[in-house]
């Protein structure tokens, strides 16, 4: 039925088709191989303000310590998705020099009536400051497990390089626990009721 | 230049009934079958919008609750975009590149009709991605916005789930019909036909075609990823097992910017046979034209980051991304500078094609200017997820490309049924359905740079105006498309009888083969190569 007098050869076709399909399956992998490049990035820059873990290096502990610079460190504390932990850190903020080496601490305690298991993700802002600071103590290195009612104190201990870029005078360090139970976030469970019933009261309506 | 074709009566014509349909491996009807699959799911994604306007006529929520609204919004997006422009430019391209570069048919009949019949499949589950929220216990409807962003789109219920598989089988779809139009327009040319003498759309269709190769699979990749977080116990977004959700962002506009150009180009490439048909001049700068496009082509792969300056990239990245993006405006501002000058001193007529033409040329320039304001990253800040944003895409998509494929269906109507419609009414379709566009998005900069954010159901009443003059004119945009569906069902059913070179100015320039052959076209055309001198 397709018989197509001036084709130029199935041959050809075949070729072109084969290349294409190639560059389709490459692209494909190319997305999932984005993900390895993109931590690779992230951790070399810094990009997403995710701090790396422990540091060992002697440079950085040994430093002098650069008096003449204050850097003021502030602490934030999120649950993420409804996570029945109090976390807060046990000072709002700290005031450090470059080289110095500080200790803090955060609280936490599960008000849950059963264990969890939780991760803390940090973040820094201004991200540029991410590679700068170094900590050889944190609660974020590994999971955390508290049983019901638990509550404790966890240690953080960082040192601030002495070359952070000078414009940099405040880097706010947070933290996020995530349940790493994830099947806790069933996408299937009953929507939520509130909009239909509180939004539609809106006070806009009588205009 | 002219053809001498061998009319070939040994072939039989098409069978009857629904097989016709289902196994056609005719490019003509595969054709037909992309245009009327394209013209449904205008009317359906055009209910939604008009859903979402008479939503925002009022502050406060009147008509469908917050989560049914986003998911109203999702799915316009994405029945607009993968439902009624992509089809119809493949529709387009199925009837007209075989014809224009004189080959009996797609390079791969039998794929065609994969391309195609796996497009149905997916609406329906599209639209069962809407529906299946009614259902009780399938959780959360799809209220992320057409961009899919996690972690929100891991915890929405079980629509997500039919919208990822949807968005796979429109992948494979399109991808499926890339391949085809490419190898057909690298293989199926007809001797005399090289690659510098081919129609602009020809052109057009290789460069989308591609891109649409290059870019589609990553987006198959990343749904892919967000399936397995949903259900797998993966974490490629999820922070708390070591992703990162920003990650999708990039993966997503690696897809979604490119899109941009698939979308566009096709209509880029009706232009360039409109603007030269109606002025009587050949196209300006051919050979820039086409080297232009290239450079889109290029340059729209590697700026897509211009979408997500507020995740907060390096000084240097974000440099990058904004210097690219204001690049971009190079090419495409001298493209438009190639159209004006066709028209210039031509013996130029205003048949509804051209007035389409001229508008898109206008209005598109619209966009292209607002495009530049929010390429410029400190502007951007401010601009970002609010009715500015909205205006500008819809000021690039709707004259970029939906016009576009509006010229082209009036242009190439008369060929495909052999009748010619009505000028009259098309004429008023042009000056309504552009006038009421205008007045549905016109206003949107205005409520946009006064901070009107997108995708929420209720807004402050300082907006009300704004927003009840974008919803009348939403509305009688929306009616318009009424008499387009009536002028195309009157032309295919019948009408004057339409020439085999309707245009008086068709064969100027770098023309197609397609004005070669009678209107409409025989079943079976070029079945012998026809000799090109």
């Amino acid at each position: 039925m397709n018989t197509q007098p001036h084709q130029p050869g199935n041959k050809q076709n075949a070729r072109t088709v084969r290349l294409m399909f190639l560059i389709v399956i490459g692209m494909f992998g190319f997305g999932f191989a984005m993900v390895p490049l993109y931590d690779l990035l992230c951790s070399v820059t810094g990009l997403n303000g995710s701090t790396t873990g422990r540091i060992q290096d002697e440079a950085v502990l040994s430093s002098r310590i650069d008096f003449n610079r204050v850097i003021t460190v502030e602490f934030d504390a999120t649950n993420n998705a409804d996570l029945p932990w109090e976390f807060h850190p046990t000072v709002k903020k700290v005031e450090v020099h470059p080289g110095e080496i500080k200790e803090i601490s955060y609280y936490a305690k599960n008000n849950a009536g059963h264990a969890i298991v939780a991760q803390a993700i940090p973040g820094i802002t201004p991200w540029q400051a991410t590679n700068h600071f170094n900590k050889t103590e944190c609660f974020c290195f590994t999971q955390q497990k508290l049983e019901p009612g638990e509550g404790k104190e966890m240690t953080l201990r960082f040192v601030i390089d002495t070359d952070l870029p000078k414009e940099f005078k405040t880097i706010t360090l947070s933290y996020t626990f995530m349940d790493t139970d994830r099947s806790k976030l069933k996408q299937n469970g009953e929507a939520p009721k509130l909009h239909t019933n509180v939004i539609r009261k809106s006070p806009n309506n009588n205009i | 230049m002219s053809a001498v074709i061998h009319e070939d009566h040994h072939h039989e014509g098409p069978p009857a009934g629904f097989k016709r349909w289902l196994y056609s491996t005719n490019h003509k009807d595969i054709g037909t079958m992309y245009l009327i699959f394209a013209l449904v799911m205008l009317f359906i994604g055009g209910g939604m919008a008009m859903i979402i306007r008479a939503e925002l006529f009022m502050p406060g929520v009147q008509i469908v609750n917050p989560d049914l609204y986003n998911n109203l919004l999702t799915d316009h997006a994405l029945i607009m975009i993968f439902g009624m422009v992509m089809p119809a430019a493949a529709g387009m391209a199925n009837w007209m590149i075989p014809m224009m570069i004189g080959a009996p048919d797609m390079a791969l009949p039998r794929m065609n009709n994969m391309s195609f019949w796996l497009l149905p499949a997916a609406a329906i589950l599209l639209l069962s991605s809407l529906l299946v929220q009614f259902i009780p216990g399938t959780g959360v409807p799809i209220n992320t916005g057409w961009t899919l962003y996690p972690p929100l789109s891991v915890q929405t219920g079980m629509g997500m789930d039919l919208l990822i598989f949807s968005v796979h089988l429109l992948g494979i779809s399109s991808i499926m019909a890339s391949i085809n139009i490419v190898t057909t327009i690298l293989n199926m040319r007809a001797p005399g036909m090289p690659l510098m003498k081919m129609p602009l759309f020809v052109w057009a269709w290789l460069f989308t075609g591609l891109l649409l190769i290059i870019v589609m699979p990553v987006l198959a990749g990343g749904v892919t990823m967000l399936l397995f977080d949903r259900h797998f116990g993966t974490s490629f977004f999820d922070a708390a097992g070591g992703g990162d959700p920003v990650l999708f962002q990039h993966l997503f506009w690696f897809f979604g910017h490119p899109e941009v150009y698939v979308l566009l180009l096709p209509s880029i490439g009706v232009l360039g046979l409109v603007i030269p048909t109606f002025s009587r001049k050949p196209l300006f700068g051919y050979k820039p034209l086409v080297f232009f496009m290239g450079f889109l082509f290029a340059l729209g792969l590697v700026v897509w980051a211009h979408h997500q300056y507020t995740i907060g990239m390096s000084l240097g990245a974000t440099m990058y991304f904004m210097i690219g993006t204001i690049l971009i405006s190079i090419p495409v501002g001298l493209m438009l500078f190639n159209f004006i000058f066709t028209m210039w001193r031509g013996s130029m007529t205003f048949e509804t094609p051209m007035l389409f033409a001229i508008a898109i040329i206008l209005m598109f320039s619209f966009a292209g200017v607002t495009g530049v304001m929010l390429a410029v990253v400190p502007a951007d800040l401010q601009y970002h997820d609010t009715y500015f944003v909205v205006a500008h895409f819809h000021y690039a998509l709707i004259p970029g490309a939906v016009f576009g494929l509006y010229a082209g269906v009036f242009y190439w109507l008369p060929k495909w049924t052999g009748h010619m419609y009505n000028e009259k009414l098309g004429k008023i379709f042009f000056w309504w359905t552009t006038l009421s566009f205008n007045l549905t998005f016109f206003p949107q900069h205005f409520s946009g740079l006064a901070g009107m954010p997108r995708r929420i159901v209720d807004y402050n009443i300082q907006y009300i105006e704004f927003n009840q003059i974008s919803s009348i004119g939403g509305f009688l945009f929306g009616l318009s498309h009424l008499l387009f569906l009536y002028i195309i069902i009157k032309t295919v059913k019948g009408g004057e009888k339409a020439a085999d070179k309707p245009w008086e100015g068709a064969q100027i320039g770098t023309p197609g083969l397609e004005w070669t052959l009678p209107s409409p076209p025989p079943f079976h055309s070029f079945t012998t190569p026809p000799q090109i001198k």
